[in-house]
């Protein structure tokens, strides 16, 4: 005790040079995703034009905008798809160049997507894919693969947590899902692979009032001050229930409006056309 | 969007054959050539009786007034009869009883496949896997021969079966695939050099699993190997073959016949893995593969199921089929058929639906990949007096790339009102969007060609002994490695 007692005091002095470090290192290890004049389109036709965003570990933003702005072709670049060719501007993910991993190394890191459209994949098990995930994910950051029994306690734990049947998992990837069904299992995905950054592109489309809650739920408890969502969505609605900490309004391929989640009720009443008029 | 998928396709590592390798050990040969000297050359090496000699002849002289089947949708390169060596043979200094005596390098080289002949592995309390082993012309070695004797089941190599089981032989030896059946069959039953014999008596179910794995080793060989099964009334057996050779810038010819007949009541599952050496990326080398498989359920209640996993050859040429001539008997008909680079299948199956309310069913997977193709052709035939008959069909067939072809050759015959055909066809792609959902989940877009293609075989691969089931999946991801240009 006497010891540690020496070391504080020694950390005091240290406090005072922090102080004069700067904010850029504290600046660095909260920032998750950092893009700056992001130029990006498909087939030779630009989408994105010129987006900055900031998300920072522990918050929750929601990026809103009419159809056709696009939304999910920001979420897409994230992911690293490779359809999309990025032709200006910079994306760092916790200080690093993005464009320089794999989709899977993204992935790997804690990137998640959760997709607007899942798709099916006949013959392959939600279980035997998400252990496929996992120990790719495990084998990656040089740790053994999950023990049979592990996994499966492991499955049973974050199924309880998205409400979510156990026949389910036994099921083809997506194949025959309700709309419902395919939403909770991207949420599901989620809370297995636990991501540093997810993306939920357009999760809230296609779902009843009692699955957005369902997802909803899932979302906020996997919320913690060392993680960040990005929430993709062209209502309020789901914001009643994810309460975001920034609201940006992508429009044309820019994000032309950020604020509060004050911002989601005025685009609410007003709709989009307001910031159209703004824009001209 | 497809041209991305095509890419990652082919990104996805260049697979080399594992099982290209080749065992340096002392051979005889037949002269080179084929001749009715030839054929003596062969029975009298394998010090045959008579009625096999005569059998051997008759075909062979059927044989000569046939022209090769051109119907299958496959580019076949003329074959020289005359450059082909028909008989090699491991030359053993003599008769081996004891595992001791085998070769070594024998021994290594199925060791090297992965195929014990040790029957000393066997798990205490685990049944195990009974092993005929051929390399060329001839089997070297059949394991668990005295355990199974004790139930009274035969299992040993076709030339042994000549030799102290001649009347079996003789009574069901040609009686489902006679010699004039198909221009392969004929040769085949020319100059057949060894396979497996099983015989399972009435009421018994056999213990174990039965396999034979045959083993090209020789250079400019043809291998024509016969199987004969019999299943006596009430009988069952699961039976196994698996299949590898040598990598080689020539093509080698593979003739094979497989008999099996069931008696009332019996059941005789036939799985097969079938990895001959495919050629190389730009269609160089590899077997021509020209199979004809066929089982009879001859009583009331029989039932055959063929299972089969084709991976290798750069020909494929083989429709395993079923005789439902009992009443109620059931045939069916598992296969996934997969062809990369410069491979050509054709292959499926014909249920001869002869007796009253037989049933059938024919799940048929292809999987084409590079500049591939891949057929299923099939025949349902449904006879005037086999009422109330009932076939269901399934064949699809999963396209990796632009440059492959997938082809669908059904014919499908019912002769009476009161039987029920039902045939589905798909044909689909590997999307980008599939590869992409796996990659952002973490997974290697290897390993998610390898879960996709496999969750797309499940349906077949569930068929599979267990004992197969784990290497055919493997298989499967191997094959399709370095796929689509």
């Amino acid at each position: 005790m006497q010891e540690c007692r020496n070391e504080g005091s020694l950390a005091g002095e240290g406090l005072v040079s922090l102080n004069i470090l700067t904010f850029d290192y504290i600046k660095e290890f909260v920032m998750l995703l950092s893009i700056k004049n992001l130029h990006a389109g498909i087939n030779g036709k630009t989408i994105l034009r010129g987006v900055d965003l900031e998300v920072n570990k522990g918050e929750v933003h929601a990026i809103m905008g009419p159809n056709g702005t696009g939304k999910s072709t920001l979420a897409s670049v994230i992911a690293g798809r490779e359809v999309f060719d990025v032709t200006e501007g910079e994306i760092l993910y916790q200080g690093r160049d993005l464009q320089k991993l794999s989709i899977e190394d993204r992935a790997r890191e804690g990137i998640f997507l959760g997709f607007q459209y899942p798709v099916e994949i006949p013959g392959v098990s939600i279980t035997n894919f998400m252990r496929t995930a996992v120990n790719e994910i495990r084998k990656f950051k040089g740790l053994d693969p999950l023990p049979a029994g592990e996994f499966l306690r492991m499955m049973e734990e974050k199924k309880q947590l998205v409400e979510i049947t156990s026949n389910l998992t036994n099921r083809s990837v997506n194949e025959g899902f309700s709309g419902g069904e395919k939403k909770k299992n991207e949420i599901f995905q989620m809370a297995m692979l636990e991501p540093t950054l997810a993306i939920l592109d357009e999760t809230d489309s296609g779902l009843d009032i009692d699955a957005l809650r369902i997802v909803a739920n899932g979302v906020n408890k996997l919320r913690r001050h060392d993680n960040a969502f990005v929430v993709i969505t062209h209502y309020q609605r789901l914001l009643d229930y994810i309460v975001p900490d920034f609201v940006h309004v992508l429009f044309e391929g820019r994000i032309v409006k950020s604020g509060g989640k004050e911002l989601a009720l005025e685009l609410e009443e007003k709709g989009y056309d307001w910031i159209k008029k703004e824009q001209e | 969007m497809e041209s991305e998928a095509n890419k990652i396709l082919d990104e996805v590592t260049q697979g080399d054959y594992k099982y290209g390798f080749v065992t340096d050990i002392e051979t005889e040969y037949a002269p080179i050539g084929l001749s009715e000297d030839t054929i003596r050359y062969i029975s009298l090496k394998k010090k045959e009786p008579d009625f096999m000699l005569e059998f051997r002849l008759k075909a062979y002289r059927h044989w000569l007034t046939m022209a090769q089947p051109k119907w299958a949708h496959l580019n076949i390169d003329p074959i020289n009869f005359q450059d082909i060596i028909f008989y090699a043979a491991p030359k053993k200094k003599k008769e081996v009883s004891s595992l001791d005596e085998v070769d070594p390098e024998l021994l290594a080289t199925f060791n090297k496949l992965g195929i014990s002949l040790d029957e000393q592995k066997k798990l205490a309390g685990v049944a195990g896997v009974a092993v005929d082993a051929v390399i060329d012309s001839v089997s070297v070695k059949t394991t668990f021969s005295d355990t199974l004797a004790k139930h009274g089941i035969i299992f040993c190599s076709f030339s042994e079966a000549v030799q102290h089981h001649p009347d079996l032989v003789k009574q069901y030896m040609g009686s489902v695939v006679p010699y004039t059946d198909n221009y392969f069959a004929a040769l085949n039953s020319a100059v057949f050099s060894d396979g497996s014999f099983c015989f399972i008596p009435k009421g018994v179910r056999c213990p174990m699993e039965l396999s034979t794995y045959f083993r090209i080793n020789a250079a400019n060989t043809g291998q024509f190997e016969r199987t004969l099964i019999i299943a006596e009334e009430g009988a069952y057996v699961s039976y196994m073959e698996g299949c590898t050779a040598p990598q080689r810038d020539e093509n080698q010819l593979h003739a094979a016949i497989v008999e099996i007949i069931a008696l009332k009541d019996a059941s005789v599952k036939y799985s097969t893995v079938q990895n001959w050496y495919p050629g190389d990326k730009n269609g160089l080398g590899g077997i021509y593969n020209f199979v004809t498989k066929r089982g009879i359920c001859k009583g009331a209640n029989a039932k055959i199921s063929w299972t089969q996993v084709e991976t290798g050859s750069a020909i494929t040429w083989k429709y395993p089929s079923c005789i439902l001539l009992g009443d109620n008997s059931v045939g069916e008909f598992y296969s996934v058929a997969v062809t990369n680079n410069h491979q050509q299948a054709d292959t499926g199956t014909k249920m001869m639906h002869l007796g009253k309310n037989t049933r059938s069913t024919i799940i048929s997977k292809g999987i084409s990949a590079g500049k591939s193709n891949n057929s299923y052709r099939g025949l349902v035939r449904i006879s005037k007096n086999a009422l109330n008959s009932r076939n269901y069909s399934q064949c699809d067939s999963l396209l990796l790339g632009a440059g492959c072809g997938a082809h669908t050759y059904p014919y499908i015959q019912v002769d009476n009102k009161s039987s029920i055909v039902e045939h589905e066809a798909t044909t689909s792609k590997i999307s980008e969007d599939q590869l992409f959902y796996c990659q952002q989940r973490g997974i290697s877009a290897e390993s998610a060609i390898g879960l996709i293609v496999n969750g797309y075989a499940k349906e077949v691969l569930k068929q599979l002994p267990m004992e197969f089931a784990v290497e055919a999946q493997k298989l499967l991801s191997i094959s399709l490695e370095g796929s689509v240009g």
